[in-house]
């Protein structure tokens, strides 16, 4: 049997959930349909998804016949929460908003939350809504665009600080059966605007989960935009998480992404650089165990000139883990002056880890200074034996040296709590 | 800066130095490809009935692949049948002596600088020349006799030495490798073959030029060299072209095979037509290169300097099969005007602490394209493997691109892979430098380049690396972007 005959039924079923949707059709949806069936799910012959098993994990594990829209029973967030952290919360609860459970302490004056939906319905959203995702270039992002529940949109309005953090915890609450799940973010951030969001995703119980999350964000003239992203699913979550940012002139971004646990992690990151003097941070660490499959693909697209960027992903891959790494830069032909740079460095712990990486450079204007590196390897065994030879066990000179590896990629973190969590993550993972 | 323009147009408006085209009366295969074209090459050439069945399969597996699409090169659709796929200048039997050779080859040979005569007795090369794809002298062969040292034309090859070519043919890129190489498989024309016994080490570089002269022919060469375990080798490649307009297709194989203890190294210059300032004609150069280290302690060494052609797809790689087997891949390309190029290479790590080394070098000006794509591949049991690659890129003018496609896959964990890139222009500071000492700008960016390119082209060489200077001067000397 072939894959191809496999792949029509997964995608038929699609097809019959989103003709369930019915009254929330619309022509966006169906666009991004059709796009979607254009498109097909990935095979193993695809170039942006061929180390990523993403098409056979769904063939065996979903049944996506029906939109499922199964009930939860937590009955507390508290214990996701990040201790000591002032924060707004948000909760999705199997891709749905729950007012119940999310807690907006910062006043309306800094940040403006509602239902997407509604702000679609009453036209607040619209001007911003669906204008990056290009839903003819990627499967997932089309797939997320015509079946998405339920979303938010936040704004924060021009010259606001927003002191305290928003969290945003995706809860998906697989105890009695699979779940498959598509959500939505639209995130306007105003003129000279400063915001930070943390995202973080939890799955209860032992049944597969399939989820997608687009975010759409804006970040206007001068702003600030800090941005978190955890991973750390014990479940059995499968996950493709596509980020669109758009910066203006001026604006400054960092981001951090942290995957440590899941069954096949995707994450999209497509940076649009479309303003002048903008300043972009990129970080990433995947510390990766069992048989996680986890894939970073960043885009950092440079259209203006006299802009900033920097990347570093690092990553530890132990047991059979996978780790795919891809980073792209392009400098368009009229970003002169733009300082672009990507690092990508990697250990393998086992023979049986992989680690699939493609720095790629793609660069039309001269006047550029650009580069990136990657490398692959293992501890260095003088430093290993410079710990052991002080009387330090061999686990723990391991640990010792990982740590000292992963922790570079917590820089740009400027949240005390935030940091000493996110440290404290990493450490019980390499102390395991 | 309008003096920079003005140079800048002055150099790259220069016309193709090597342009023109002799009339030799050459003995065609009519237009099309089909197996009957197959049959008729064969034919012509008075192949075994194996190798026809060879050529045959290639030619049925060829017509069930697709044109590769992912190289990062565009090009308007290359009509198959449009083509003449075999093209020999006339002769009834082989030459034996260089008196025999046609007056207005050598003739043409004088004009590229590389006279028989003169190079036979002066620089100790022995020369395979190629014209048409039918070899028509070759030298020194009875020196490299006495050693057991083959040094001949594929065709003579397949006469003299069938078991060899039997045996090593298509065992390092088999017929059905890819497009073009299946393309090849079934109607390649001629090319040189190379054989180096068991402890022998080749007392001179060997050569070959490939030189492509009626017009609509396409070229379709295949080089095989195997060296026997503990043998050396050093191979030199050039090519010019005569100026064309329309475009020509080129798709050559190159196999090299290194047994335990054996190196090969292969040097290539390569200044094929590159079409002319409005991105008219030119060559299209569609190449599989492939060298196999299938003994311990092997090696295989690629240097290419890519300065023509209108169009270049191609990735000498190296597959690292013997344990301690070592890889390297230097290069340098340039493109200017509506050149594109997608060029890099493939190392895969099979056996146990095998080594590469990758070092391109990138030059785009004009409107062109310069790509780098590389794979570098560990696998399981390739413990201790180390790899380190760099590439650089270099831009001259506001409107060409450099883009690079670096692969890395790793499944060992005492593996050691490293990759660098950068991109950038020639810094006013440097150029400011040498003019503050008195060196004019066209000659402080010949410097410069120079310099930028000098790890590559320390690789070729004595008799290549002038010729390569030269090459890399002419086209982009002054280019201040």
């Amino acid at each position: 049997m072939s894959t191809a005959t496999l792949n029509k039924t997964v995608e038929e079923k699609m097809a019959l959930a989103f003709d369930q949707l019915s009254g929330q059709k619309n022509s966006n949806r169906e666009e991004a349909f059709r796009d979607f069936q254009k498109l097909g799910l990935p095979g193993n012959k695809s170039e942006e998804y061929r180390y990523t098993p993403i098409t056979r994990a769904l063939e065996k594990n979903f049944n996506f016949e029906q939109q499922s829209f199964a009930k939860s029973t937590i009955t507390s967030v508290e214990e996701f929460l990040i201790p000591q952290l002032e924060s707004n919360i948000i909760v999705f609860i199997n891709g749905i908003y729950s007012k119940e459970f999310s807690r907006i302490i910062s006043p309306d004056t800094e940040i403006k939350i509602s239902d997407l939906q509604s702000s679609l319905e009453n036209k607040e959203a619209l001007p911003y809504f669906d204008k990056y995702p290009k839903t003819s270039t990627d499967p997932f992002v089309a797939l997320n665009s015509a079946l998405w529940q339920n979303g938010i949109f936040i704004q924060v309005p021009a010259q606001t600080k927003v002191v305290k953090p928003v969290l945003i915890l995706h809860v998906n609450d697989a105890k009695s059966s699979s779940l498959v799940s598509h959500t939505r973010l639209l995130l306007v951030l105003g003129e000279s605007s400063e915001f930070t969001l943390i995202e973080k995703s939890i799955s209860i119980g032992e049944n597969p989960i399939f989820h997608t999350f687009s975010e759409e964000i804006i970040i206007k003239e001068n702003a600030s935009f800090d941005y978190v992203k955890i991973q750390n699913d014990e479940g059995k979550l499968h996950q493709v998480a596509n980020t669109l940012i758009n910066q203006s002139s001026v604006s400054k971004l960092n981001t951090f992404t942290l995957t440590l646990d899941g069954a096949l992690i995707r994450n999209n990151f497509n940076i649009v650089i479309d303003g002048e003097n903008c300043e972009s941070h990129f970080y990433g660490l995947y510390l990766l165990k069992g048989n996680t499959v986890a894939d970073n693909h960043t885009v950092v697209d440079h259209l203006k000139p006299n802009s900033f960027s920097n990347e570093l992903y690092k990553g530890v891959m132990d047991n059979n883990a996978k780790g795919v790494f891809n980073g792209k830069i392009f400098v368009r032909p009229h970003a002169q002056k733009t300082n672009a740079f990507q690092s990508n460095r990697n250990i393998l712990l086992t023979d049986t880890a992989t680690i699939n990486t493609k720095p790629q450079l793609e660069i039309w204007a001269d006047d550029v200074k650009c580069s990136h590196g990657c490398t692959t390897g293992q501890l260095d065994e003088e430093a290993v034996f410079y710990l052991r030879s002080r009387g330090i066990p061999l686990d723990e000179a391991k640990a010792m040296l990982l740590y000292a590896f992963a922790f570079e990629t917590l820089a740009a973190i400027k949240n005390e709590v935030l940091k000493k969590y996110l440290d404290g993550l990493i450490s019980k993972r390499l102390n395991k | 800066m309008a003096k920079d323009n003005q140079v800048l147009e002055e150099i790259t408006s220069k016309e193709y130095e090597h342009g023109w085209s002799v009339d030799l009366a050459a003995d065609e295969s009519p237009k099309g490809l089909s197996e009957d074209t197959v049959r008729f090459i064969s034919k012509k050439k008075n192949e075994p009935e194996w190798l026809l069945e060879w050529r045959l399969k290639a030619y049925r597996s060829w017509l069930n692949m697709t044109e590769p699409k992912w190289p990062n090169v565009k090009y308007p659709k290359i009509n198959y049948q449009d083509i003449i796929y075999y093209s020999a200048p006339k002769k009834k039997t082989g030459p034996s002596s260089l008196d025999e050779v046609d007056p207005e080859l050598i003739k043409t040979f004088e004009k590229l600088g590389i006279s028989l005569t003169e190079q036979k007795r002066l620089s100790g090369i022995a020369v395979d020349a190629v014209i048409d794809s039918v070899s028509v002298a070759t030298t020194f062969k009875e020196k490299l006799g006495e050693l057991g040292v083959i040094f001949c034309s594929f065709s003579e090859a397949v006469k003299e030495h069938p078991e060899l070519i039997k045996k090593y043919l298509g065992s390092v890129v088999p017929m059905n490798d890819n497009y073009y190489a299946a393309l090849n498989s079934a109607v390649f024309s001629d090319g040189s073959f190379c054989y180096i016994p068991k402890g022998v080490r080749c007392p001179m570089e060997l050569s070959t030029y490939f030189r492509i002269n009626a017009a609509n022919t396409g070229q379709f060469e295949r080089t095989l060299i195997v060296a026997e375990e503990g043998s050396y080798v050093s191979y030199l490649e050039g090519c010019t072209a005569p100026m064309r307009d329309e475009n020509q297709l080129h798709a050559a194989v190159v196999e090299l095979y290194a047994m335990k203890d054996a190196q090969i190294k292969y040097s290539t210059v390569q200044n094929w037509y590159p079409g002319d300032k409005n991105g008219k004609g030119g060559i299209y150069n569609f190449v599989t290169k492939r060298g196999l280290c299938a003994g311990d302690h092997s090696k295989i060494s690629w240097t290419q300097v890519e300065t023509g052609s209108a169009i270049t797809w191609k990735y000498p790689s190296c597959v690292l099969k013997g344990d301690f087997s070592m890889g390297e891949f230097y290069s340098v390309a340039v493109t200017n005007n509506y050149q594109q190029a997608d060029t890099g290479t493939k190392m895969i790590h099979i056996g146990k602490n095998t080594r590469s080394r990758i070092v391109s070098k990138g030059i785009s000006a004009g409107k062109s394209q310069n790509s780098y794509r590389g794979q570098v591949q560990v696998l399981k049991r390739a413990s201790n493997a180390r790899n380190f690659s760099q590439c650089d890129s270099l831009l001259m003018g506001d409107q060409c691109g450099a883009h690079t496609f670096p692969y890395i896959d790793v499944e060992n964990s005492t593996a050691k892979i490293e990759h660098e890139a950068t991109t950038s222009k020639i810094g006013e500071d440097q150029i400011f430098y040498c003019l503050q000492r008195g060196i004019d700008e066209e000659a402080a960016v010949a410097l410069i380049v120079n310099g930028y390119a000098k790890e590559v082209l320390n690789q070729l060489p004595m008799e290549f690396a002038v010729e390569a200077q030269k090459l890399l001067a002419l086209t982009l000397e002054g280019s201040v972007g």
